[in-house]
């Protein structure tokens, strides 16, 4: 009950800067909003590609700008425990008998919060420029919670990493060199079939693209459920491990402080 | 039970920085002690250790009974902690900054909701309770964080400067708060500073740290008194060096010479019958005096005696080291 009753109260904490900014929601959404419009419009023709099966390109894109959409907000979480170390706010949560695992976990359940929150406007307006969710709501329900997973792993990197470096630039500048590749190797943009056959290979091993996978076929007529099952079992335990590795990054600190 | 007990800490940070070299002290229950030091002295990171945020290379200490490094969580629930850097949520308002902490202490339902009126209106935020902490003054959020401190009722707290940066006003209110948290509520107080004003006021017991190690430990009298003796001080009208510290050097009974600028300090037995063989002496080497005063030992001539330099000269080197 404690641990559950500690990762509230830090969620809380972080929600409730979330709403008194609500503009950020709407500034976080522009980079997903012109992928799906502008890079979907540009790259219409790419259904006319001989071997691509996958119907209309905005069918195929828009649960790749989702997983896309969940790995760039979720890989900034970190910066807010830069701030609250740089501040002391952390200190003082570090003194208090708070459950340890609380202080990740409630950060992450604002992020995940935000990551749905932004992947249901993001696929509202993928509806309203013609894509389809064949299994309906059950399949869109899917496709976020396959991104909101892939989120929660993303934003205990991101913490993990905060803690340890507790550097502002370093933190951007593995952010920025994790998730751009992360992304193109992966199915988000393109089938998987037409990649090159090295980027098929990393992919198998690429988060991103096991989210990418899942959260399509949970959006397409035929939903392979095996697959689903078996990509959302691996981000669940890789979510396991981060989350302990954030966690476990307290303890460094504290050590060096 | 002894509130707070340290045994030889020390600590040393990555690229060898040595911050702690041996650091005991001992805080009886219901008392007030300072923790009196320089700017980088260690007392910061003595805080952290007794606090559990951070660990010793080696050394032991105890906070109520209770080992820190072995049982951190049953010390945290009877401490609280005040650190330098301001520990409250300026993204929310004081209320929920309170009601948070009293959470994570588990105080829960109608008890935290009193607990944290009580508060508000103790410190002085009831009105202020719910606006944003980021739009308190310097001194209303220093007194929010004691109130974040003082939630779960602890046996103990911990005050990391508290009146650093404060402006003189907001600095005496805080002191008279702090005065009455250790008379009314019992609670036994550890407070750093490097005010010797703010040790002289507050504390009932000192403890010096010098470079990561106890120089001495007693009541602020006792200290003084250790000190037989008067500080005279000569304010020459010009300044000159050398020559002073050698006229002044050949009059007999004076000890701990010290000159600076226009300014001759010594101690001496009997403060009043020294001077006139001081004027004269520095008036035989051509230099005129143009006032002289006779002082009790201050905290300043504590420190100077078991650490060797001036505070002022300590605390001025390590903002040069810092800087």
């Amino acid at each position: 009950m404690t641990p559950l009753r500690h990762t509230w109260q830090v969620a809380l904490r972080y929600i409730r800067a979330l709403l008194r900014q609500p503009a950020w929601i709407g500034i976080s959404l522009v980079q997903p909003v012109i992928w799906l419009l502008l890079f979907g419009a540009l790259f219409r023709r790419t259904a006319d590609i001989p071997g691509f099966t996958s119907g209309s390109y905005i069918d195929f894109l828009t649960p790749g700008v989702v997983v896309m959409l969940a790995v760039s907000a979720a890989g900034w979480v970190g910066m807010g425990f830069i701030e609250d170390i740089n501040r002391g706010t952390m200190d003082r949560l570090l003194v208090s008998p708070i459950w340890r695992g609380a202080l990740n976990l409630g950060s992450v359940a604002q992020s995940v919060l935000s990551i749905v929150i932004q992947s249901v406007i993001v696929i509202v307006l993928s509806l309203a420029v013609g894509a389809h969710f064949h299994n309906g709501v059950a399949g869109a329900a899917v496709l976020v919670a396959v991104a909101a997973l892939l989120g929660a792993v993303f934003a205990s990197l991101s913490n993990g990493v905060a803690v340890l470096t507790r550097q502002r630039e370093t933190l951007i500048g593995i952010v920025t060199m994790v998730t751009l590749p992360l992304t193109f190797l992966s199915s988000a943009l393109m089938q998987q079939s037409l990649l090159p056959g090295w980027m098929q290979e990393v992919a198998k091993f690429n988060p991103v693209n096991w989210a990418a996978d899942a959260g399509r076929s949970a959006a397409s007529a035929n939903a392979d459920w095996g697959l689903i099952a078996s990509r959302t079992g691996f981000l669940a335990l890789l979510l396991v491990a981060s989350a302990a590795f954030a966690t476990r990054a307290f303890n460094s600190y504290q050590r060096s402080i | 039970m002894t509130a707070i007990e340290a045994w030889e800490l020390r600590k040393t940070y990555r690229g060898n920085v040595r911050a702690l070299d041996g650091l005991s002290l001992r805080v009886e229950p219901g008392t007030i002690l300072g923790l009196l030091g320089p700017n980088g002295a260690g007392k910061s990171t003595a805080v952290k250790i007794l606090t559990t945020l951070s660990r010793a290379d080696s050394g032991e200490a105890r906070v109520v009974g209770v080992d820190v490094a072995r049982e951190p969580d049953r010390v945290r629930r009877s401490i609280g902690v005040v650190g330098q850097k301001p520990g409250l949520d300026a993204e929310a308002t004081g209320r929920e900054n309170l009601a948070m902490q009293a959470e994570l202490y588990g105080l829960v339902g109608a008890s935290r909701r009193t607990r944290v009126e009580e508060l508000l209106e103790r410190l002085g935020l009831a009105e202020a309770a719910d606006r944003l902490a980021k739009t308190y003054s310097g001194g209303m959020q220093r007194r929010l964080d004691i109130a974040l401190g003082l939630v779960h009722e602890p046996k103990v707290l911990f005050l990391d400067e508290p009146t650093t940066g404060l402006d003189p006003e907001a600095r005496t209110d805080l002191w008279r708060e702090i005065e009455q948290l250790a008379g009314d509520e019992e609670i036994t107080i550890l407070l750093t500073t490097h005010y010797l004003e703010e040790a002289d006021r507050l504390a009932s017991e000192l403890v010096i740290v010098d470079r990561g190690r106890t120089v001495a430990q007693g009541t602020p009298d006792e200290l003084k008194n250790a000190l037989r003796g008067d500080t005279v001080q000569i304010e020459l009208t010009e300044s000159a060096d050398g020559n002073a510290a050698a006229a002044v050097s050949r009059v007999s009974g004076l000890s701990e010479l010290a000159v600076d600028g226009r300014r001759v300090r010594a101690r001496a037995a009997n403060g009043a019958a020294a001077i006139p063989s001081i004027i004269s002496a520095l008036e035989h080497s051509g230099l005129a005096v143009a006032s002289a005063t006779i002082a009790r030992p201050s905290l300043d001539d504590v420190y100077f005696q078991h650490a060797g330099r001036s505070f002022q000269q300590a605390d001025d080197e390590r903002t040069e080291v810092a800087a």
